[in-house]
């Protein structure tokens, strides 16, 4: 209750100035001629103005004259040792159009130059990128003795989180293992569907409830389900929900707590990330952590031309590892997250 | 968390203050504050550079005026730049003479393209049209049940079928036809810029519907690659404009400038939320402010009009402000509060807000509510004017009353005391002038208790609107659906 009164007198305040503006507004404006009931017009008189279009600077690449990688016009800035601005100048763009963001860039940028580059900037800069995604990617995928393993997903809307699922289905029947499904995601209009068509092509059992039952008794029951049948791994959906709703993340922090309970355990926690996603992904990734505990991001959407470099700097604060990255929509469209070849893409940019 | 550009600059405004004009060092040291945000709000690069360069002209071209510090200064010129970029043209739209109008949305996967579909066949159902949306997202699972879920929501029909997209789309315009429906709008299947194959399918719906207005759909998170993507769906669509979804997302949504400023074609609608009704027309000044920062105090003024009993508010805001209100006044505001919208909803829009507070309202839900009502319910009417008169006997009353405990009622009382006196302060040391005006601007309370500490947000909104001209925020607002653009110089 701490906040209430605080926040009550602010709204009061803003209440009090619409008050007054709208009193303003009438003395200065005449009333206002009787609306047309229905606008021809959405939105009108266009007003010229000067496009940024022709401003845009030239890509990258074009700067860079010519159509070899950054990589490559870095190592031929030929520097070694102490780095000019110049060249630490493309470093910062390179990483800043990755979506590694101002902070970290700076921070690699200032690493750099602090570090010097004795083999050449490149080969530098690899090495603090590769060095930022220098931790353990295993993937838990047994439960203790007696329970059911558990893959929960979580993930802001639209990332892909259903998708993943589907393409994890996939993957884990081929290698004969028996998978359950729980569509978990009640809330958005024919998400069980979608989950459903999924587990059909995977060969995997769907637990689904109607819309807007409560996710975690659909968790419950798919648990019952796959002990009862045996099954060795169930995978829950979620619905997409933004970050910055606490309620939202108390109820995903309660669904959790249903597929931890026995017979199931939590082995794994996804945080699905869309590649495209820029700034706000540092932010998902640190509140989907205090919720749901994520042990692991997959990044997906990199078959586009969005680099994802904000995982770096997930990678670097938070310390959470990507293990899977999606590159399509074909059920066979993920693998398994590879630092070395993730740099490697950045810096082709 | 970082700090927002408004406060940053404000903060440089003040060491410069002194000085009394903007050299050209403190101006790089306050562009260079400015790109920073703006990168932190994800706007594209190139786009950050051009924008830099606008600012600086209109910083260079205009004298410095007394009554603004360097940084508002700033503050000012990005802010009227960022409107001028979002706003500066603006779409028509008109419907066919001969009907159906045709709308193709577009864009990449998870946008929230089919949410969106139904939101606009809302939106032109509430303009008296009768609108029929057309299925031809066939390539997610379950996409276009997706869609027939939320056309019934709504009470608007759904067409697909069988056949590819574009055969799908073509159907579902002489089905238009057939059932004299005046709008069709049109539900395609998410799809990468750089996918060939993908995008040939989209310019043959295209070729097959001719639609009058093309959308591309666009998440407001998106990062450095919104510049790639508007520009591949411009230049294979020719787009009328852009939807912005996902703006309850906390992201400052600089891919809405991005796109903006590469398409040079308007941002036209704005989603807001999960629910069908959080759909409206697209408020560049909104935006603006929402990137630098500021809070959204315009969309939240707006909702306070809409929504509040001008007569209750003017009363007790009066009453507060010198520091005699009671706690019935305190119950008639939370009703009118109530009456807007979640707290968590309405303290995002809020400028000058801490983000612990913000978290805080967040968490306030519903029942939190109701048992502080209950409290104040549970009081005699003597109690509620004059609350010191609330003793040890009579707080166990209220809370059996109220069914709530005494340790409860004592917490209310004490905020309750300490924000009298909070408001009494600021009641004497200011009285509230409206931005637009000449004077100071409104005091917000911090939690903090430094309650006579003004938001940085406000005095630039202020300023801001000043330099606007004295229409103050009326401005763009709605009336009947009809909506008057932005007028720039
Ligand atoms: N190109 C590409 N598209 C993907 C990838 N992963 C998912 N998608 C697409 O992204 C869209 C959204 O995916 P969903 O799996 O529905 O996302 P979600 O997170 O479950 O969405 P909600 O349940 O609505 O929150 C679909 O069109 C998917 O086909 C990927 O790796 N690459
Ligand atoms: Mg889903």
């Amino acid at each position: 209750m701490i906040a209430i009164i605080a926040i009550i007198v602010a709204l009061i305040v803003v209440g009090a100035l619409a008050v007054v503006v709208a009193r303003r507004r009438q003395h200065r404006v005449p009333p206002p001629l009787a609306a047309p009931p229905m606008p021809e017009v959405l939105v009108s008189e266009p007003v010229p103005r000067p496009v940024l279009e022709d401003a845009v600077a030239p890509s990258l690449r074009q700067r860079l004259g010519s159509s070899r990688g950054v990589f490559d016009r870095v190592r031929a800035l030929g520097t070694r040792g102490a780095l000019s601005d110049d060249v630490l100048d493309v470093v910062e763009e390179v990483l800043l159009r990755s979506d590694v963001g101002v902070t970290t860039t700076d921070a690699i940028v200032a690493q750099l130059r602090t570090q010097g580059a004795p083999e050449g900037v490149a080969t530098a800069l690899r090495d603090i990128l590769r060095g930022s995604l220098d931790r353990a990617r295993d993937v838990r995928d047994q439960a203790d003795e007696g329970r059911v393993a558990v893959w929960l997903f979580v993930g802001v809307n639209g990332v892909g989180k259903t998708t993943t699922i589907g393409k994890l289905a996939t993957r884990l029947t081929a290698q004969g293992r028996s998978v359950v499904l729980a569509a978990g995601d009640t809330f958005r209009a024919a998400a069980a569907d979608q989950l459903a068509l999924w587990g059909e092509r995977a060969g995997a059992d769907v637990v689904r409830a109607t819309e807007g039952a409560d996710p975690g008794s659909v968790i419950h029951d798919a648990l019952g389900r796959a002990a009862s049948r045996g099954a060795d791994i169930l995978l829950a959906d979620t619905a997409g929900r933004r970050a910055n709703s606490t309620n939202l993340l108390d109820e995903l922090r309660k669904v959790r707590r249903v597929a931890d309970r026995e017979p199931g355990e939590v082995v794994e926690t996804f945080l699905v990330l869309d590649a495209t996603t820029g700034q706000n992904a540092l932010n998902q990734a640190r509140e989907f952590l205090a919720a749901a505990a994520v042990t692991g991001i997959v990044l997906t959407k990199l078959d586009g031309t969005a680099r994802g470099g904000i995982v770096i700097a997930i990678e670097r604060e938070l310390e959470i590892p990507v293990k899977f990255v999606g590159v399509g929509e074909g059920a066979h469209d993920l693998v398994p997250f590879d630092p070395d070849g993730f740099v490697d893409s950045l810096l082709e940019a | 968390m970082f700090d927002t550009l408004t406060t940053r600059l404000e903060r440089l405004g003040s060491s410069l203050r002194s000085r009394g004009r903007l050299s050209d060092a403190d101006l790089d040291e306050a562009l260079a504050e400015v790109r920073a945000a703006l990168l932190e709000a994800d706007v594209e690069l190139s786009v950050v550079r051009s924008f830099l360069e606008a600012v600086r002209e209109r910083v260079a071209g205009s004298s410095l005026n007394q009554s603004l510090t360097p940084g508002q200064y700033v503050i000012k010129a990005v802010h009227e730049q960022l409107i001028e970029v979002l706003g500066g043209t603006t779409l028509k739209i008109t419907y066919a003479s001969r009907p159906p109008t045709v709308v193709l949305l577009a864009g990449l996967q998870g946008a929230g393209k089919t949410t969106a579909a139904a939101k606009l066949a809302q939106w032109f159902k509430q303009q008296g049209r009768q609108p029929l949306l057309v299925g031809a997202d066939l390539q997610r699972p379950a996409a276009v049940e997706q869609l027939r879920v939320l056309g019934a929501q709504i009470g608007v029909d759904v067409v697909s079928g069988s056949g590819t997209p574009v055969e799908v789309a073509r159907r579902g315009v002489d089905e238009a036809v057939r059932l004299g429906r005046d709008v069709v709008v049109i539900d395609t299947a998410g799809r990468l810029a750089i996918d060939e194959a993908l995008m040939r399918e989209v310019r043959e719906i295209s070729a097959a519907t001719a639609p009058h207005y093309t959308f591309l759909v666009i998440d407001a998170v998106t990062g450095q690659d919104a510049v790639a993507t508007a520009r591949a769906f411009h230049e294979a669509l020719a787009l009328s404009g852009v939807i912005a979804t996902k703006l309850d997302y906390d992201a400052r949504g600089g891919a809405v400038l991005s796109a903006r400023g590469v398409v040079g074609r308007p941002v036209v609608f704005a989603s807001t939320g999960e629910k069908l009704q959080d759909f409206d027309l697209f408020h560049p000044d909104r935006m603006a402010s929402r990137i630098l920062g500021m809070g959204d105090a315009l969309s939240l003024i707006e909702q306070a009009e809409r929504t509040m009993d001008a007569a209750v508010v003017a009363e007790s805001a009066g009453r507060l402000m010198s520091g005699t209100f009671t706690l019935d006044d305190f119950l008639a505001q939370l009703n009118q509060v109530r009456r807007m919208g979640s707290l968590g909803g309405l303290m995002r829009l809020m400028p000058g807000v801490t983000k612990e507070m913000r978290a805080a309202a967040a968490n306030v839900d519903d029942g939190e509510l109701n048992r502080v009502e209950a409290i104040i319910r549970s009081m005699t009417p003597r109690e509620r004017r004059d609350p010191s008169v609330i003793d040890g006997s009579r707080r166990s009353r209220i809370a059996r009353g109220s069914g709530t405990t005494v340790n409860a009622v004592n917490q209310l009382l004490r905020q309750f005391g300490e924000m009298r006196k909070m408001m009494r302060q600021m009641g004497n040391g200011t009285a509230p002038v409206m931005p637009g005006g000449r004077g100071r601007p409104v005091p917000t309370p911090r939690q903090t208790g430094s309650g006579a500490e003004v938001p940085a947000g406000f005095e630039a909104l202020a300023a801001g609107m000043r330099a606007r001209g004295s229409r103050g925020p009326a401005k763009g607002k709605k009336k009947g659906g009809r909506v008057t653009p932005p007028k720039q110089r």
